[in-house]
């Protein structure tokens, strides 16, 4: 078996989530038709809701590419890195079916499997469908995902809706060729390796194409984007416009990753990826009527687990060779915990209607209590649970005299552990709150002195009192205290505010 | 007449299933090519399969040793561009 050991590869880079979509919250889904929001419920990636509760992995099965983004870089080998297209271990079909069955059957919460590289799945149809094939049969209750770059999917749309798919993701990054030759070198197509624009012009036309299909036949279609700033920062606007037009369901804008220690194009170029203010507002304005997908987090292409963790090292192959799987007692095993999953979101449901009202009830002028930022530490369960210093990953809120809202998430320490790996003589600490820029407070189960009293003087208020709370009533209840303390009268909040989509 | 593999390449599978002699086989360290089975695609394609979808500059030699893909050609990064990164990396 091939040893990807930390290589990323091709389109997926940006992407490993395809498979699972990142989605807006239950609330957010509220337009969509009954039929897509049954799709969604239990789907971690699509629903923000839902990845409390619900897992996914994704197997790699899939190592060759058909075209090379700039973003991708398959031959440097960072052994800090923990980012999309980044595989330790290749599978056969046979294994990546074994170590489904093997997940699913440990982790009650796994409603989705996904393919999403390392290369592109469809470049790899016999090792992707193979795969598809057994899982369908062997794992009904699972549903299947693919991610891909489309050069290939309008050849392969009848062979994918064979299978137990609802939705497919297709990274489309622009929807002009001049645009596309900045951001594709060369694609594979028809037997040659065709360069530049032209061979952006073939990948944006199958894309398209395949996205028309996909959508007439019924199948959620996800587009995933990666924001590249000076490259197609502007351009994003109108590819969500089309996209929308042609019947695509969410839209997941995503930002550059690039270091030049991946060696990719854009990393050794210099090319920057876009701040955290520069990502929401680009969202803000692509959302249109529709929920940009917010609590992405752009996985790694073989991740287990809920999504914010990563259960891959329990579950190594040569530790899944060993277990005993009795799949059908799994089965009634997580139909079980499914069920009780739903009794709980219904009564956080209700509750949290409550909360909606208790606020909406401080009868505010809506100028006087400007929205404001806020992050919030967990560990999942959707409670403030985690101790500042452990946290990994904020999840980001804006509270509003209207509502509370869930903006996306902010990571501290996914793309390279920088200040001891690569040099970069960043403390942790620091990252971290360059990573909350924007926010006024940060909730979690606990904080040390230290990082309390460098929050304050970079304008963040810590806050520990809401531990183990449910984090939206907190979040209200914290800006309620803002507002009742006057703290938001200040006239300026430390940047330009996004407005509600 | 036959093509080379060399240690650059990084196992990315892509040139493998397209082999129309079914030359290209996998291996330790990195994949190869059977130099009996090797046609250079002659007769059957334009350009070499495995040369054209290779992501990894310098990974595959022709006859004469030369690269297929020679540096900068697929990424579009100049050589002295990429050393000077890379040596700049080298000394943090
Ligand atoms: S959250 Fe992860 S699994 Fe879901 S779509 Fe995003 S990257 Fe994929
Ligand atoms: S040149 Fe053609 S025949 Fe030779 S190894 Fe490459 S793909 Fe196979
Ligand atoms: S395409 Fe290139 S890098 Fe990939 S396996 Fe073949 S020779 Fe190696």
């Amino acid at each position: 078996m091939a040893q990807l050991s930390g290589t990323s590869v091709s389109d997926s880079t940006q992407e490993g989530c395809s498979a699972s979509g990142c989605g807006g919250s239950q609330d957010q889904l509220a337009h969509l038709p009954e039929h897509i929001r049954q799709k969604v419920h239990n789907h971690p990636c699509y629903s923000e809701e839902a990845h409390h509760h619900f897992a996914r992995m994704h197997v790699a099965v899939a190592p060759a590419c058909n075209i090379q983004c700039h973003y991708c870089n398959r031959k440097y080998d960072c052994a800090n890195e923990s980012r999309p297209g980044v595989v330790s271990e290749l599978l056969t079909p046979d294994q990546a079916v074994k170590k489904v069955l093997a997940v699913a059957a440990t982790i009650p919460q796994m409603t989705v499997l996904g393919i999403a590289g390392p290369g592109d799945p469809l470049a790899n149809p016999e090792r992707t469908f193979e795969t598809f094939r057994q899982l369908t049969e062997r794992a009904p209750d699972i549903k299947l995902c693919v991610s891909t770059n489309g050069l290939a999917l309008p050849e392969q749309i009848d062979e994918l809706c064979r299978h137990n798919i609802d939705h497919v993701t297709i990274t489309i990054n622009c929807v002009d060729p001049d645009i596309g030759a900045e951001i594709y070198p060369w694609i594979f197509w028809n037997n040659r390796r065709i360069k530049g624009r032209k061979g952006a012009a073939i990948l944006i036309e199958q894309q398209q194409r395949g996205l028309e299909l996909l959508t007439e036949r019924g199948v959620l279609v996800k587009v995933n984007s990666v924001m590249i700033p000076g490259v197609n920062d502007t351009h994003l606007e109108e590819v969500s416009r089309v996209v929308k037009a042609k019947g695509a369901f969410l839209h997941n804008v995503m930002p550059l990753i690039a270091e030049a220690e991946h060696g990719t194009f854009y990393g050794v170029m210099g090319q920057r990826g876009p701040t955290h203010i520069e990502l929401q507002a680009l969202q803000d304005r692509c959302a249109g009527d529709m929920t940009m997908m917010r609590h992405c987090r752009q996985c790694r292409a073989d991740a287990v687990g809920m999504l914010g963790e990563d259960r891959g090292d329990e579950f190594s192959m040569d530790k899944v060779e060993r277990m005993e799987i009795d799949y059908a007692e799994a089965m009634v095993q997580r139909a079980d915990y499914q069920r009780t999953v739903e009794a709980n979101r219904t009564a956080q449901a209700e509750r949290r209607g409550e909360t909606l009202i208790s606020l909406a009830s401080l009868k505010r002028p809506v100028k006087e209590s400007r929205p404001v930022l806020m992050a919030v530490a967990t560990s999942g369960g959707g409670v403030i649970n985690q101790h500042f210093g452990h946290a990994r990953e904020f999840l980001i809120y804006e509270a509003s005299a209207i509502d509370v809202r869930f903006i996306g998430h902010r990571k501290v320490d996914l793309y390279c552990s920088g200040d001891v790996s690569c040099g970069e003589g960043e403390s942790v600490l620091q990252q971290t709150i360059r990573a909350l820029e924007g926010c006024e407070a940060v909730l979690c189960s606990k904080i040390g002195f230290e990082p309390w009293e460098q929050l304050e003087r970079a304008g963040i208020q810590p806050n520990g009192e809401y531990a183990m709370e449910p984090i939206e009533e907190a979040v209200a209840a914290l800006y309620a205290e803002m507002v009742a303390s006057g703290a938001l009268n200040r006239a300026e909040a430390p940047q330009p505010m996004r407005i509600s989509a | 007449m036959a093509y080379q593999i060399i240690e650059s390449c990084v196992n990315c599978w892509a040139c493998q299933p397209l082999c129309p002699t079914e030359a290209i086989y996998q291996a330790t360290p990195h994949f190869l090519i059977d130099a009996k089975r090797c046609s250079e695609c002659e007769g059957e394609y334009a350009d070499p399969q495995c040369a054209s979808i290779c992501p990894i500059e310098g990974a595959i030699l022709d006859s004469l040793g030369e690269a297929l893909n020679p540096p900068g050609s697929l990424t579009g990064i100049e050589p002295a561009r990429l050393e000077a990164v890379m040596a700049q990396m080298r000394a943090r």
